[in-house]
């Protein structure tokens, strides 16, 4: 079965004014239909530029290399109007902050309805009952009041429930859900977590959830690639890299995370903080704050390698190899 | 939004009456004697026409009462009597009055048309040739001093070319509509005499063009700032995100929020006009306030200034008070509050 997206050698340089900086260099993966797949990073790791550069959403005078093929035809060498013809469509997006992505002066209505209209060419009733089942899908009560109402009439969690009915609309075949839990609180977290599985289980969607908390990834995804300085450190199933993780960076992203059980004590932080844009260091970029680092580290950009079935880590020395 | 609306208007009340105060504690600091500047060299020798004209026209009356007085009447529709037109005042203003409100208020609908469709056009253009095109047109749009702009247009499209027609609200020896609003194209319109209602608005693209000169560089540099705001929000993105084509992006999902900005600064723009219309209305032989407040300054005529300070402060208000709304229809997180 071939891959719904297959990301190959992906570099994204954004213009800053000491001209143009790599936030991605070299990304690999591919996502299948049905599969909700993870992208882990810290801020300035390369995530949000990795979604947004699939759907032509980049930054003024931003470039791109390298190809991004999903359903047999390249993304990134698409002409723009055939690429508007992909976006909402095919590939929805759902981004971080619905206070922010919601138009805040237009109708729910007619952010449900109005690329419905355009993509599916549905008249307005048309349309507007089919935003009455959206509605209901993610379970906003009473659709019909709700689509007369503004953004601002809703709380935080059912904005974000709006935003991926209007992500949905269209039925696309991928949903790009770029930190869709971030602004929320941890109860309405959950219910969104589980509304994306549902619907992944329903609709055969395929998800990328972009997100910098492994503890939202541990709860959706199947398979996950964690990003350090625009680079793929590691990517394999959800269990594998979270049991059993083979880079140095993944596992100090895990002895950050709080246990339960373990009180303040046990948290770990990596130590320094990640590259900023333009600043990421030869070989490894993980290098200066890894403490398995040796001197070839510096020198070798590591290329991500097979270290189990399924299961790609960019850490040559392979320091955690022994713990598997 | 009704209570909102009753603050509005008390407030407004409120302003008028200190700008009725405050224009009529300035007559009076004026250096000058309406008796001597109404009756010329009569003031000088007879004393007694002085006194005459000075009892006639209240100003014998210690000021506080002059003032009550005066709101008093103003409060019955009665803004005196005009020394220089020897008509009350309110009559005067009747006639003049729409003169120039229909003048501003095409000029700044052709401002708005323009302007902001080119702000969009230099904004979605950003630092590209159009762009640049336009920051030098509305920088000049600013700069050009409009009694220049006004002779230029005047020599030009009228006298060189005679594109246009020139001076007064209609063509010589045409009959004015019978009186309704005193807007000329709506009252020709009312009476279906279409020829008048094709002079009236002939008349009217002259001098409107040259008022909305400055008004067009002053809107499109706002349009073009706000529209570049707006397409930074995480909205506009996400209606990229939708595959909706860019012209729907921009006329639904930019231009709305832009529109507050806009708005806000046509109301300033429409206040501008009123004044520019002074120097305009007198190339143009326009007869309207413009014209009037100038003959009433220099003849000293404090009934027919005052007038003017009333009228011109009440649209003010009022212009303030449809902006308001117009918030309330653009955003309607306004509204629900």
């Amino acid at each position: 079965m071939g891959a719904l997206l297959e990301v190959e050698d992906l570099t994204v340089w954004l213009a800053t004014r000491g001209g143009p900086r790599k936030a991605v260099d070299g990304l690999s993966f591919q996502v299948d239909a049905g599969e909700i797949f993870g992208i882990a990073g810290e801020s300035g790791s390369g995530k949000t530029m990795t979604a947004l550069a699939l759907l032509g959403l980049l930054p003024h005078a931003a470039k791109t290399a390298g190809r991004a093929v999903f359903e047999g035809r390249d993304l990134l060498a698409m002409p723009a109007r055939e690429l508007r013809a992909v976006r909402g469509r095919k590939i929805a997006m759902v981004s971080q902050d619905p206070s922010t992505s919601l138009h805040p002066m237009l109708s729910i209505e007619t952010q449900l309805t109005e690329h419905m209209r355009h993509h599916l060419g549905l008249g307005k009733s048309e349309a507007r009952g089919r935003a009455v089942e959206l509605l209901a899908t993610v379970r906003i009560p009473d659709p019909e009041q709700a689509l007369r109402a503004h953004p601002a009439q809703f709380s935080g969690g059912m904005r974000q429930r709006i935003a991926i009915a209007v992500a949905l609309a269209c039925e696309p075949r991928l949903l790009l859900a770029d930190e869709p839990t971030t602004a929320l609180d941890v109860t309405v977290q959950a219910g969104i977590l589980r509304l994306l599985h549902r619907l992944r289980r329903e609709r055969d969607l395929a998800v990328i959830v972009i997100t910098h908390d492994l503890g939202v990834m541990s709860a959706v995804a199947d398979r996950i690639c964690v990003m350090y300085g625009g680079r793929t450190a590691e990517v394999g199933p959800r269990e594998d890299v979270l049991t059993r993780p083979r880079h140095p960076y993944t596992r100090g992203l895990l002895d950050a995370l709080p246990h339960p059980e373990g009180g303040a004590a046990t948290l770990q932080p990596i130590p320094g903080s990640p590259p900023a844009l333009g600043a990421v260091p030869e070989g490894c970029p993980f290098h200066p704050r890894c403490g398995f680092a040796v001197p070839d580290c510096r020198a070798v950009r590591p290329e991500p390698v097979l270290v189990a079935s399924g299961h790609l880590a960019a850490c040559p020395p392979d320091p955690l190899g022994g713990a598997a | 939004m009704t209570r909102f609306l009753a603050r509005r208007l008390a407030a407004a009340v409120l302003l008028c009456v200190g700008i009725t105060l405050i224009a009529f504690v300035l007559t009076q600091l004026v250096p000058g004697d309406p008796a001597a500047a109404n009756l010329g060299q009569r003031a000088i020798g007879d004393p007694e026409a002085v006194a005459a004209f000075r009892a006639k026209y209240g100003l014998d009356q210690p000021l506080p009462v002059q003032y009550l007085t005066y709101i008093g009447n103003v409060l019955q529709g009665n803004l005196g009597m005009s020394q220089q037109s020897h008509r009350p005042v309110a009559q005067d203003l009747a006639e003049y009055v729409p003169a120039t409100i229909e003048l501003a208020i095409f000029a700044i609908v052709l401002s708005l048309l323009v302007g902001v469709a080119l702000g969009v056009v230099a904004a979605v253009n950003r630092d590209r040739w159009p762009d640049q095109v336009l920051r030098v047109v509305s920088l000049g749009g600013v700069s050009m001093p409009t009694f220049w702009v006004a002779l230029v247009a005047f020599y030009l499209l009228f006298f060189k070319f005679g594109l246009l027609p020139g001076g007064g609200r209609l063509d010589p020896g045409m009959t004015p509509p019978p009186y309704a609003t005193g807007f000329y194209t709506v009252d020709a319109a009312l009476a279906g005499q279409w020829d008048v209602l094709a002079s009236a608005a002939g008349h009217l693209v002259l001098p409107s063009l040259v008022l909305a000169v400055y008004t067009v560089g002053m809107l499109m540099r706002f349009t073009r700032a706000s529209v570049l705001e707006i397409l930074g929000n995480d909205y506009v993105r996400a209606a990229r995100a939708k595959g909706l084509p860019e012209r729907v992006v921009i006329m639904r999902h930019v231009l709305r929020p832009a529109m507050v900005a806009i708005i806000t600064v046509a109301g300033v723009a429409f206040g501008s006009l009123l004044s520019g219309a002074v120097l305009v209305e007198n190339i143009f032989s326009w007869p309207g306030l413009g014209q009037y407040a100038y003959r009433s300054a220099v003849n000293l005529d404090l009934p027919g200034i005052m007038g003017v300070s009333i009228v011109v402060a009440a649209v003010y208000i009022l212009i303030n008070l449809l902006v308001d709304l117009l918030y309330g229809v653009i955003d309607p997180r306004i509204r629900l509050t």
